[in-house]
């Protein structure tokens, strides 16, 4: 106990939790885990960073919720708790984003509510958050709420770029390329193109951490 | 103590959902008033909509102020009305749209429906009808501008709850409520409405028919039901308001004209080819 709290906030063992799912175990392009959102949400970059920054305040506080209760769940009843607390959190945020920004909030729709049902939530809790301190239960909430978020804003860039042409509701590619003959992919802002790009994504990742490849 | 006894799940249980709950109905209530503005702001949008005014919101710096600059520009009265046409005294117009499935429920003699009134930059007035009815997964909604000759569309817009996107959902889009503009209500001295028409070009030259959307066959149909049943609500209305108008204004040869020429093939409401199974 007493050398656990001698340990710095930010600890090698600390900062992996943070930092690893940013890459190494992602939970999109590793674990394969959230992908129905990934395709939904990331026609556009705002709804898609919306929703990346919801997905994080979700994991990192249902991981710290549970970490601190995590001495007191009695265990025949411990998925309801965690499912209580994942909906508490994600009604919470729903209530938030509809009062703040009403406009994602209707691009986002369902799958703010469907967050509830996102395997990374369920998954970190009951493989990290019920075995560990808040404090590292949190970071690796955060860590993992990034790694997906950060899956869904190069998926949006993407998408947002090819299909549309802009970026954060901006125009990118000047009038010229137009008049020249180039023109929009209007296939990149259905939901398959997300699948191809995180697909792409994973195959790029693979080649570039070569022990990630199943022999 | 026991943490797997009955007795501990219980309290366990009980006192984390009181404690979520409490949380919960707080964060609600403390966030309703902003919610609320926000779903305003969006119905002032959608009205502004339907007589083509407050387009630049998405432009806008500030879109709530801006909307609520341009309403205040353009819509120049509100008020309810009963099934004979007679204003409602003490009814709030804008509450009421709210409530519009509540009142459809109603028999039609107990109705009080809202009206707006609008002006193009003109000065000229415009009705502005809300409308309610259902689609295939859950309602739509939209409002219906009428030049002040009551028989004339001048703009129209609407949205729905759930409807399949690309396909019923294409309602929303400016493609498909362009249509509605310049068409006429009337057929002779009835209201008829407006038709959703299955294939591209048979509304053509139709001044009561619109082309549907392919593959949102039972969207279409709801638009079109909505339309008609709502317009038979506001009859006493849109008939009491006619009148005065041809009283007020002399020069009503444009509405005989129209009504002369929409006489061939009247479109019989729920016939009409909208039979192709719905492909959603």
């Amino acid at each position: 106990m007493s050398k656990k709290d001698k340990e710095p906030l930010f600890s090698a063992k600390n900062r992996k939790l943070l930092l690893g799912p940013l890459s190494a175990s992602n939970p999109v392009v590793v674990q394969i885990l959230g992908i129905c959102s990934a395709l939904a949400v990331t026609a556009k970059l705002q709804p898609a960073f919306v929703m990346a920054i919801s997905v994080t305040v979700v994991t990192a506080f249902s991981n710290l919720i549970m970490s601190l209760l995590r001495n007191s769940i009695p265990s025949r009843i411990r998925i309801i708790v965690q499912l209580v607390v994942i909906a508490f959190l994600v009604i919470l945020v729903d209530q938030v984003l509809k009062a703040y920004v009403y406009d994602v909030s209707k691009q986002l729709s369902v799958f703010v509510g469907l967050i509830i049902t996102n395997c990374i939530i369920m998954g970190r809790v009951e493989a990290f958050a019920l075995g560990n301190k808040p404090w590292p239960a949190f970071l690796d909430g955060v860590g993992n709420g990034a790694g997906y978020g950060l899956i869904l804003i190069i998926v949006a860039i993407f998408r947002e770029l090819l299909g549309a042409g802009t970026l954060w509701g901006y125009q990118v590619i000047p009038a010229s390329f137009y008049d020249a003959g180039y023109s929009n992919n209007g296939l990149m802002l259905l939901p398959p193109m997300a699948l191809i790009i995180v697909g792409i994504i994973i195959w790029v990742h693979r080649s570039w951490k070569k022990d990630l490849q199943e022999k | 103590m026991n943490k797997n006894s009955n007795s501990y799940i219980i309290i366990y249980s009980t006192v984390m959902v009181v404690i979520v709950a409490l949380v919960l109905a707080f964060a609600s209530l403390s966030l309703q008033p902003i919610q609320k503005a926000n779903q305003d702001n969006e119905t002032k949008g959608a009205i502004l909509m339907s007589i083509g005014q407050g387009m630049d919101a998405e432009k806008a710096k500030d879109k709530t102020a801006y909307i609520n600059e341009e309403y205040a520009k353009y819509i120049i009265e509100s008020f309810a009305v009963d099934s004979k046409g007679n204003k409602v005294e003490g009814a709030d117009a804008f509450a009421l749209l709210g409530s519009l499935k509540d009142e459809y429920a109603k028999p039609e003699n107990e109705r009080v429906l809202p009206v707006f009134v609008g002006k193009k930059d003109s000065g000229e007035k415009l009705y502005i009808l809300p409308l309610w009815g259902s689609g295939l997964w859950g309602p739509l909604w939209g409002y219906l501008a009428l030049e002040s000759d009551m028989t004339t569309i001048y703009g129209a817009v609407f949205d729905h709850k759930g409807e399949t996107p690309g396909l019923g959902a294409e309602i929303t889009t400016a493609a498909f409520q362009n249509q509605f503009k310049g068409k006429s209500i009337f057929n002779g001295n009835e209201i008829v409405g407006i038709s959703v028409l299955k294939g591209a070009g048979s509304s053509a030259d139709n001044p009561n028919a619109v082309d549907a959307i392919s593959g949102g066959t039972i969207t279409s149909r709801g638009v079109q039901n909505m339309i008609i049943s709502n317009l038979q609500g506001y009859a006493g209305f849109i008939e009491k308001t006619k009148s005065e108008d041809v009283v007020s204004s002399p020069q009503d040869e444009d509405q005989a004209n129209l009504t002369d020429e929409s006489t061939p093939d009247l479109p019989v409401i729920e016939d009409q080819s909208l039979t192709v199974r719905e492909n959603e």
